[in-house]
């Protein structure tokens, strides 16, 4: 009976702890984790904390809050930076189908891919975009809480060895050409056509505290919303709702819906499967 | 039921099971043994391929158990009585009264992995858990059978010797977390003995 006491007192003080590390995060670099999910939350400050070789949150609290380097590794943690081209490569079979024979009425298309991490799914967009002959008159706002993510984006350089389950995912995804067309061998890495990034702005933005800051035709956010918790996916949601011009395409992550969110009336779904949504009203 | 730390002073509200390798014929012999009015939650993770057809072992499931059967939703709330089927391709991690999704790295090559939903069930919900290792070949699971024990939740294991393939259940075992090695077909009555049969109704009826 005492230790178990002790175990629940132990997870009260640990919630304590994150909660403390959240709010001095926020307070000194800005970033506001507090409305994340708490699972994998948690999971990731235990995953910095074993790498940064100490024993409890309150220590990685210390060590975060004094040296930014710190805060780097902890921020490439928390933006779970796990992607690949043509992940769910239904979704762009969906997308050619669906999105870009509205894209075709348009003189100009506005695309914001959100969270787009280390650029996979924002080079996929463009060589889908390239192929279906609209990518000269659209233009990419790809957007990353974090800076380091964004650099390695604008370079467009991905491992050599994933090239295979790429090429794979490229076919099934509708792909017409040679994947390996887009990019050049060089070592341990293929570097991607620097042409599909001439239409792409990589920009930072954080879902959390920034505001709109521009209308867009179209929104992909795949697999970005599953680590907040419910508050702050009805924000995101409200900020993707202003940023959609009328008719414009929401994308989201197969497992994800706006079920429940309080825009939920505003959207009609044109591929519930592959969650595209449009925006009615 | 004295071996299990819960004694009955507190209800199971949620059943996790892991299964791998030989995982859907477990199944087939766990699941029609839950009665309909079963009153605790199930989330089954089982490994499986990223391009495993959409829906196929939703259906699978679902011809061989009169509790309604779903693929996770990332915010869904965990409901009494309805098996959680976890989604190829993601991790599912368990909050209180919901659950997420994760996009994390593979965890012993699986995504799913059995641990991560294990390990944040326990987080969850303490000792009104029950964690159930199937047959499977790699050690997934065990880590989450520890952390499921920890936080004063049962924890049960298919019986190697008789498992399809007996390394995650061996492995499970050999934390020494385990509490009881069952047989597959001892699985489900045994967790209806745990969890009790539904409403005050049909109990006092039985």
């Amino acid at each position: 009976m005492a230790t178990e006491e002790l175990t629940k007192t132990g997870e009260d003080l640990e919630q304590i702890e994150i909660q403390l590390l959240l709010e001095g995060i926020f307070r000194h670099y800005g970033y506001d984790f507090r409305g994340y999910a708490p699972g994998s939350l948690k999971r990731r400050l235990w995953h910095r904390a074993i790498g940064e070789k100490v024993e409890s949150i309150s220590a990685l609290q210390e060590r975060v809050l004094h040296d930014p380097e710190v805060m780097e590794r902890l921020l490439l943690d928390l933006s779970i930076n796990v992607t690949s081209m043509f992940r769910d490569p239904t979704f762009y079979v969906a997308f050619r189908a669906r999105v870009v024979p509205l894209m075709r009425t348009y003189p100009f298309v506005r695309i914001w891919n959100v969270g787009c991490s280390t650029g996979e799914e924002t080079y996929s967009l463009a060589i889908l975009l390239k192929e279906e002959g609209l990518y000269e008159k659209s233009r990419i706002y790809a957007t990353d809480i974090n800076d380091v993510v964004l650099e390695r984006a604008r370079v467009g350089a991905f491992p050599i060895e994933k090239m295979r389950d790429y090429t794979e995912n490229y076919i099934r995804a509708g792909g017409v050409e040679e994947f390996s067309s887009y990019y050049t061998a060089s070592g341990a890495l293929a570097h991607f056509e620097p042409s599909l990034r001439d239409h792409v702005v990589f920009a930072q933005h954080n879902l959390v505290t920034d505001a709109a800051f521009n209308v867009f035709n179209v929104i992909v956010c795949r697999n970005v919303m599953i680590y907040f918790g419910k508050a702050l996916q009805d924000r995101v949601h409200e900020l993707f709702y202003e940023s959609l011009e009328t008719f414009g395409i929401l994308a989201l992550g197969h497992k994800e819906s706006i079920r429940f969110s309080r825009n939920e009336e505003s959207y009609e779904a044109i591929d519930s499967q592959e969650k595209l949504y449009r925006k009615m009203y | 039921m004295t071996r299990f730390r819960n004694n009955g002073l507190m209800a199971y509200e949620l059943v996790a099971m892991g299964g791998s390798w030989g995982g859907l014929a477990a199944y087939d012999r766990i699941l029609p043994a839950l009665p309909k009015d079963f009153p605790a939650a199930i989330v089954v993770v089982q490994h499986r391929a990223v391009d495993s057809h959409r829906g196929a072992l939703t259906s699978y499931l679902q011809n061989r158990t009169a509790l309604s059967v779903e693929e996770i939703g990332d915010k869904d709330p965990v409901v009494p009585g309805r098996v959680h089927l976890a989604p190829p391709d993601y991790h599912t991690i368990v909050e209180h009264g919901h659950f997420a999704l994760s996009t994390e790295a593979a965890v012993h090559h699986s995504r799913p992995s059995i641990d991560v939903t294990f390990q944040t069930a326990a987080d969850a919900y303490g000792e009104r858990l029950i964690g159930v290792i199937l047959t499977g070949a790699n050690e997934d699971g065990a880590a989450g059978i520890a952390a499921i024990s920890r936080n004063g939740g049962v924890t049960i294991a298919q019986n190697p010797e008789t498992a399809d393939k007996p390394t995650m259940p061996r492995a499970a075992i050999a934390t020494g977390a385990v509490q009881r090695v069952a047989e597959l077909d001892e699985i489900g009555p045994l967790l209806v003995e745990l969890c009790g049969a539904g409403s005050p109704n049909t109990r006092s009826a039985a």
